[in-house]
């Protein structure tokens, strides 16, 4: 999982039925300083948030699992809405570690 | 599983029903001579780490949800083990 903030929504009229209804949101990574981290992807909302907010995401095969029973086509899906975060953090490095299926 | 240390935790009162109660990290991956490399990841606490402490993470969503308790929760992370010491050879 990732912290990012809502920067968008999208909207799609023709889309497969497995998104009818749901919430697609931009998101933008990023670090605890709020920097942005990483490139923007779009990411189905299982919580109710709002442009500006603070969130944490899912990745990958576990994104459709914050929808069962429904089966929805998701790799990147909304599971928390972020209050705060503490701890001591240091400045990212380049070298990211390998994530798998990610 | 990847060796990290947690560097922070993080609240969210509002959250998917399945993560309930559930006490989120963030990891910073080490490499073995324990230099931070890469990404912050948020995981799901399942030995009751805390700030400092050198982790091992799984990355892997089954896993995440068998730690959380709940299966095929949301999840792709989780902290599984405190790291006493690592002997390298």
């Amino acid at each position: 999982m990732l912290l990012a903030r809502v920067v968008g929504n999208v909207v799609a009229t023709v889309k497969d039925p497995g998104l009818e209804g749901r919430t697609l949101l931009v998101l933008q990574p990023i670090a605890p300083s709020g920097a942005p981290a990483g490139p923007p992807l779009v990411a189905i909302d299982s919580v109710g948030v709002g442009a500006g907010e603070e969130v944490m995401f899912v990745k990958g095969r576990e994104a459709a699992f914050a929808f069962l029973p429904d089966t929805v086509v998701a790799d990147a899906s909304i599971v928390g809405k972020v209050d705060g975060v503490a701890g001591t953090f240091t400045a990212p490095s380049p070298a990211a570690p390998p994530r798998k299926h990610k | 599983m990847i060796l990290g240390r947690v560097a922070g935790s993080v609240v969210a009162t509002e959250k998917h029903y399945k993560l309930e109660g559930r006490k989120l990290l963030l990891v910073q991956p080490l490499s073995l001579e324990g230099v931070d490399r890469g990404e912050l990841l948020l995981a799901v606490d399942g030995v009751d780490a805390g700030e400092g402490d050198r982790v091992l993470v799984v990355q892997e969503g089954r896993s995440a949800s068998m730690v959380s308790g709940r299966l095929e929760s949301p999840l792709d992370c989780a902290v599984v083990a405190v790291v006493d010491h690592l002997d390298l050879k």
